[in-house]
């Protein structure tokens, strides 16, 4: 991308293009020389299986766009009408479905590299910071998405999430009756709700490149967080990862396939086949999977303003991240406490999770305690979550730039290289330092 | 401006030679580009406020006679569910003595209904939290419980439980006569 570029124009076609616009060499230096780090492993396939999920979102959105009525009174029908009488149209609907939740899968997959190997530390903020922006926009095409069907779960999760905003003081009112277009969602709402979600995509695939482009500069991270020193550190892009990636995706399309043909709806919700009515809220109503950590954050706080602050806190605070990890060391591999509280954190998000599809007052285990503390049960998921919430932004807050102050690293290899060569069976002079320990 | 630069004498005008009079360009045109912006940006953000169809909101009428004491009849008005609710002298009871309690949004249930008719209770049907539709009934309170976030509301539709900030709401209606009333 910058730089030495090893491209040579082979045919006086591409001669005659390369002085004019040099695509092709943009290409081949960023997607077959590109140097990368000779040791990465599977953890750095989902950037590639996140590439092929926006294209395949893309591509089936614009085809159901072909048959879909933004309107309150067919979107539904024609919903059914996709599934039933397009040629196809079910395949292709459960292909997008079921695409946003693997979208989701991997970006949280790559987003968990990034906390465990310090990919977001310097130099490579920026790159992290549009990764949360991508994120971000993730959340909010998914979102708009799941509303366009039109049934009772679209119609109160517009409501609900919606209504968040509504919790602003003074501002709260107008801003929801603006994005309503109207004193409820309806169809106004449906109508812009769809343009947006046609519209989002692109953003995010702009978003993508400046997220691309922004790799390319410091180049990839790797396990061991140090800094390519020389070009024995690196391998070209093509063929080393493109068939390693390749067949990572390959693996990821069986699990995606296996949903979209075997199980379709599981991911879903059997509520969302109603037809939407204002007048009646589900009784139990939940956001997709992929929300839930965040609806548990929202439930765990009594108080309107304060659960919606919270919320829109624990997707804020990924954005200072960079600044809040205090530790020089990139890889947990050389972290011991770090990695424990990682996993901490892991559990605690996966609770959150867990958290979000119950109900809040119902108890996590046998009968309800009888011990109320505050206002609920201790015995609840509404504490459960409490509890997961604390930990959650304790993590971020207070455990990773203490941690970086207190804990002491193990020792960090001079190079990529290192480790590998140094390792005893393979050099029989094992008596340099290598405190190194593998596993 | 030709004759303006005949001769051999320096041109006063000369570009950099009167540096206020070029500011005073950069910053008039910066001013009138920067006004352009904001004036074309407010039609396309107050486009998505509500459309004049929309604002000319009709007014409802509804026969109080179809609704049995302690039932609960649940009308559409303005594309939110609205509560028309026949109280029993038990749950008016309940309320009446809970307007001394420790409530979130303090008011009594006098404030509540029209004077002498305490039997009928009109509220926008949403729940102040997030805007579900509160179920008729539930709670600790047995008035309402809003199934998405676990707030109870009393028999006078008044928070006492759980997250949502504010009492359900009570619109503008009236009695026509003694079993039409009008909301809106």
């Amino acid at each position: 991308m910058s730089g030495h570029s090893s491209y040579e124009p082979k045919t006086g076609i591409e001669r005659w293009l390369d002085s004019r616009l040099p695509i092709v060499r943009f290409a081949f230096d960023t997607a077959l020389d590109f140097p990368t780090p000779k040791n990465l492993n599977y953890w750095w396939t989902f950037g590639g299986i996140l590439a092929l999920m926006l294209a395949i979102q893309l591509v089936t959105g614009i085809v159901l766009a072909m048959h879909y009525v933004p309107h309150v009174d067919h979107a539904f029908a024609s919903v059914e009408r996709i599934m039933r009488d397009v040629n196809y149209g079910w395949l292709i609907r459960y292909m997008h479905a079921n695409g946003a939740s693997m979208f989701f899968l991997a970006v949280y997959l790559h987003i968990i590299r990034n906390l465990y190997y310090g990919s977001y530390k310097a130099p490579r903020e920026v790159l992290w910071i549009l990764g949360c922006l991508i994120y971000l926009a993730m959340m909010a095409t998914a979102f708009i998405g799941y509303v366009l069907p039109w049934g009772q779960m679209s119609f109160h999760g517009a409501v609900v999430i919606t209504n968040l905003f509504g919790a602003l003081p003074i501002i709260g009112e107008p801003i929801t009756t603006w994005l309503w277009g109207g004193f409820a969602v309806d169809n106004p709402t449906l109508n812009r709700f769809f343009s947006l979600h046609y519209l989002l995509p692109f953003v995010i695939a702009g978003l993508v490149i400046l997220h691309i482009w922004a790799l390319h500069v410091p180049g990839n991270n790797n396990p061991t967080g140090v800094n390519v020193k020389s070009t024995s550190d690196t391998v070209p892009f093509h063929p080393y990862y493109t068939v390693k990636d390749g067949f990572a995706i390959a693996v990821f399309l069986l699990l995606y396939a296996s949903f979209v043909f075997y199980n379709p709806n599981v991911l879903g919700h059997a509520d969302n086949y109603v037809p939407a009515n204002p007048l009646v809220t589900p009784s139990h109503i939940v956001p997709e999977w992929y929300f839930l950590p965040f609806y548990a954050i929202l439930r765990a706080v009594p108080d309107k303003l304060g659960g919606v602050l919270l919320m829109f806190g624990a997707i804020a605070t990924l954005f200072v991240l960079p600044w809040l990890d205090t530790s020089k060391v990139r890889s947990m591999r050389y972290r011991p406490q770090a990695k424990l509280y990682f996993w901490i954190f892991i559990l605690a998000a996966l609770v959150l999770g867990f958290c979000g599809a119950k109900l809040p007052d119902d108890p996590v285990i046998g009968s309800p305690s009888g011990l109320m503390l505050l206002d609920a049960d201790i015995n609840s998921f509404v504490w459960l979550s409490r509890l997961a919430t604390l930990y959650f932004f304790a993590y971020f807050w207070v455990i990773l730039p203490v941690l970086g102050l207190t804990e002491t690293p193990l020792p960090v290899p001079e190079s990529i290289s290192e480790p590998v060569l140094s390792h005893p069976a393979s050099t029989p002079a094992g008596g340099v330092a290598s405190p190194e320990k593998r596993g | 401006m030709a004759d303006t630069v005949v001769g051999a004498t320096p041109d006063p005008h000369a570009p950099g030679d009167d540096p206020s009079r070029r500011d005073f360009i950069h910053i008039a045109a910066g001013a009138a580009a920067a006004g352009a912006v904001v004036g074309l940006a407010w039609p396309l953000i107050d486009q998505m406020n509500p459309a004049g169809d929309t604002l000319a909101l009709a007014s409802i009428e509804f026969d109080l006679s179809k609704v049995a004491e302690g039932q609960q009849v649940v009308l559409k008005w303005r594309g939110k569910p609205l509560f028309v609710r026949k109280r029993t002298p038990v749950e008016i009871a309940a309320a009446v003595k809970d307007d001394h309690a420790q409530l979130r949004d303090p008011a009594t249930d006098e404030s509540r209904h029209k004077a002498g008719k305490p039997e009928w209770l009109v509220l926008v049907g949403t729940c102040t939290h997030l805007g579900c539709v509160p179920t008729f009934g539930g709670g600790d309170y047995g008035g309402w419980f809003c199934p998405c976030h676990g707030s109870h509301y009393d028999t006078s539709g008044r928070i006492r439980k759980g997250p949502a900030p504010k009492n359900l709401v009570v619109p503008d209606w009236a009695f026509l006569s003694d079993t039409q009333i009008k909301i809106g």
